[in-house]
């Protein structure tokens, strides 16, 4: 183990020097830029073999990457927000022809207006695309789950593309304490990719991406989500294999001073960071407050997420997008459907749009409104905005 | 190299029948052509479009060789992305065979959506052979009108009505635009020439970098014509100087296949549905038109063959230089 300082960006470079993959297809765009640029140092130094493939577009990125992994090669790419955007069309491709490609997304918010820094609304408007999707709070799940990611999506009952999201510049480009694995160490984690079918194998010719009429599509996309369900078990095994080798362990979720908690709040990637003090502040005011960071986003890991929450009397949302025109956000609709039919007040939060920072202020706040929602015995009708001008 | 028929007909066939393209569609031809011309195993991709539908339909393929598609607009994208694989695959020694790669399209997918994914993936230099299948308009979706579509043609979406005559610009030239890449192949051809066609696929496979032949194709349904005629019209079209055969290869322009005596584009015209209107008297200033931009385009790339000629380099090195 190597302990060093390093961004977002730079860490999950590191992760993708070490898998070392076959095929790297890449397009420049803010604040994923830097994975890139530290990547092809390592291309220019030969510290890795793949071929880096720079496209003239994201679309193209994730159709070259595409190409790349169905002739039966490691294939990764990387983008934000407006990349995310481009690519919509093949994120869909790409899982629908069941493609283990690992794609790093560092979130930014979506035009217009036009912004470069962190929410989650490029990730969140493509949470139906059929990617595996885990979330990091940190430098260091960044790298962690980017390594996880490829024995994930290579394993033969998934065989689907994963999405790592880190938030823009927040963790991309803020250097922390990052604990790296040695180089075999990876290379044995991950292991080499065996494709089962691929479009280089010239003396078994395959035909890939076919046209599936009404006798044949809805099976194709039954077996699809079947796939994506199927990744929980193997989500969970990762992550204790690779608890094992780090010392590190990741579930679907991280229950935070959760057991006695009356108030709740649950958040994903970098606000956790900021909750976890909050929490530990507010407990040592005696209060009875716990946190909820999701990691894996899709497939959602309702069940054990209505088993952690259900016994908790108040639990407020945060989202970092806006599911426009619905009050509450995605996850928020995730979390009210994982506690349907539960006596839990549930509260939405929205905040931090277009890299607006989530002040521990603004997490007092809502664990204050969570307070008075557990003395009224009802939440809000309507979304709550924090740290927004009224 | 020569292309005999007598070697062709002991080759496997690596296309097969029963593919639901229309009688009196050239693309099947043109693949047909194409994938017995090739040397050594290939790898195909396809953008969206007629031939990828009436080819593979689930569960049936009518390929015999490794086929993929993923998208309307990325055909040379995906393609750069399978000969990156492959590079890297033998690097590693997972592989240690040679295999070509063709990607392909028809003119939507090529003039149109697929352009910046074309011109990204020639600018690369990937080892790939792209061919566009142009038969003048998007026929998969009922014909409308494309940036190949020459002026005057009735599409759905270039119709012919009391203000209008048909497509109102004349067509892209796809080819210049492609030689304008610098890259080491570029070639016209049409499958009623198939020795022509099959050689300069043989040219491009054999070429260490991109690679781009623009192939005639004709839709019965599109330009309304006898499907009997197929080979016909697309001989016209050459006899007339409105798809020149020729090829471009590093610098040296070629013109393959230069007509005894140039018939006049109104012949190729009358055979087609598509551009009856165009007899009408009022519409003679638009044929005049067509046939001014057709021994325009004809006279300039005679010059650019007879410019190239002259520019040529020495024949190589004189008896000094070899040791």
């Amino acid at each position: 183990m190597t302990r060093t300082a390093l961004t977002g960006n730079d860490a999950v470079a590191e992760a993708l020097r070490q898998v070392n993959p076959d095929v790297a297809a890449v397009y420049p765009i803010t604040p994923q830029t830097e994975m890139m640029h530290r990547f092809a140092e390592f291309v220019a130094d030969g510290l890795v073999e793949t071929e880096f493939v720079t496209v003239e577009s994201e679309h193209s990125a994730l159709s070259a990457t595409i190409g790349a992994s169905a002739a039966g090669s490691r294939a990764v790419t990387a983008t934000s927000s407006q990349g995310l955007a481009l690519m919509w069309e093949m994120l869909h491709i790409a899982s629908g022809l069941r493609l283990p490609i690992v794609m790093p997304v560092v979130n930014r918010a979506l035009s217009a207006p036009i912004n470069i820094h962190c929410d989650h609304s490029d990730t969140m408007y493509s949470r139906d695309s059929g990617w595996i999707q885990i979330f990091s709070e940190n430098s260091q799940e960044a790298y962690d789950n980017t390594i996880q990611a490829f024995r994930i999506a290579e394993h033969m009952s998934v065989r689907l593309p994963v999405m790592v999201t880190l938030d823009g510049f927040i963790i991309s480009h803020t250097m922390e304490t990052v604990d790296l694995l040695e180089d075999d160490e990876v290379r044995k984690f991950v292991g080499d990719f065996e494709a089962e079918y691929s479009l280089l194998d010239v003396d078994h010719p395959i035909t890939v991406g076919s046209l599936f009429l009404p006798d044949y599509y809805f099976e194709a996309k039954r077996q699809e989500h079947e796939a994506l369900i199927n990744s929980f078990a193997v989500i969970e095994e990762v992550g204790k294999l690779y608890g094992e080798l780090s010392g590190r362990k990741s579930g679907f979720f991280e229950a935070y001073r959760l057991d006695d908690a009356q108030l709740a709040l649950v958040v994903m990637g970098s606000a956790a960071g900021t909750a976890t003090e909050v929490v530990d502040e507010l407990r040592g005011e005696g209060k009875p407050v716990g946190l909820l960071k999701i990691r894996l986003y899709r497939p959602f890991p309702t069940a054990s997420i209505t088993k952690v929450l259900a016994r908790i009397p108040v639990v407020g949302v945060l989202d970092r997008a806006i599911a426009f025109g619905l009050e509450g956000g995605p996850v928020y609709h995730d979390v009210r459907s994982a506690l349907y039919g539960q006596t839990t007040i549930l509260q939405s939060f929205i905040a931090g749009l277009g890299g607006r920072d989530i002040t521990p202020g603004h997490i007092r706040t809502m664990f204050d409104i969570l307070a008075d929602a557990k003395k009224r015995g009802k939440a809000d009708d309507k979304t709550r905005f924090i740290g927004v001008r009224e | 190299m020569a292309i005999r028929l007598k070697d062709l007909s002991a080759k496997p066939d690596l296309f097969s029948s029963g593919h639901r393209a229309c009688p009196g569609c050239s693309a099947p031809t043109m693949i047909r052509q194409m994938l017995l011309a090739a040397d050594c195993p290939v790898v195909v991709s396809s953008a969206t479009g007629c031939m990828e539908v009436v080819t593979t339909i689930y569960p049936y393929t009518a390929w015999r060789v490794p086929f993929i598609h993923s998208a309307f607009e990325n055909s040379a994208a995906t393609c750069s992305g399978i000969e990156a694989a492959y590079r890297a695959l033998k690097k590693r020694g997972k592989i240690n065979r040679e295999i070509r790669f063709i990607a392909m399209g028809g003119d939507g997918g090529t003039y149109d959506i697929g352009f910046q994914s074309l011109s990204g993936a020639m600018e690369r230099g990937h080892r790939m052979l792209y061919i566009c299948y142009d038969n003048e308009a998007y026929m998969n979706t009922g014909i409308q009108r494309s940036s190949s579509t020459p002026l005057g043609a009735l599409t759905s979406t270039s119709q012919v009505g009391k203000v209008a005559w048909g497509k109102q610009q004349p067509r892209k030239d796809l080819t210049a635009c492609m030689i304008a890449h610098n890259i080491p192949y570029v070639a016209q051809a049409s499958p009623h020439n198939f020795r022509d066609f099959m050689t300069k696929v043989q040219k491009a496979l054999a070429t260490d970098g991109a690679t781009f032949i623009n192939v005639f194709s004709t839709c019965p349904r599109g330009w309304q014509f006898k499907t009997e005629d197929t080979m016909d019209i697309l001989k016209l079209a050459v006899e007339t100087c409105f798809w020149p055969l020729y090829e471009v290869e590093n610098d040296k322009w070629t013109v393959n296949y230069k007509p005894k005596q140039k018939v006049p584009l109104i012949e190729w015209l009358k055979l087609q549905g598509r551009f009856k209107h165009l007899l009408r008297p009022e519409n003679e200033p638009v044929v005049a038109r067509l046939q001014r931009d057709v021994d325009r385009a004809w006279e300039e790339l005679l010059k650019r063959e007879a410019d190239s000629k002259a520019a040529a380099p020495a024949p190589a090195a004189g008896p000094e230089e070899k040791k």
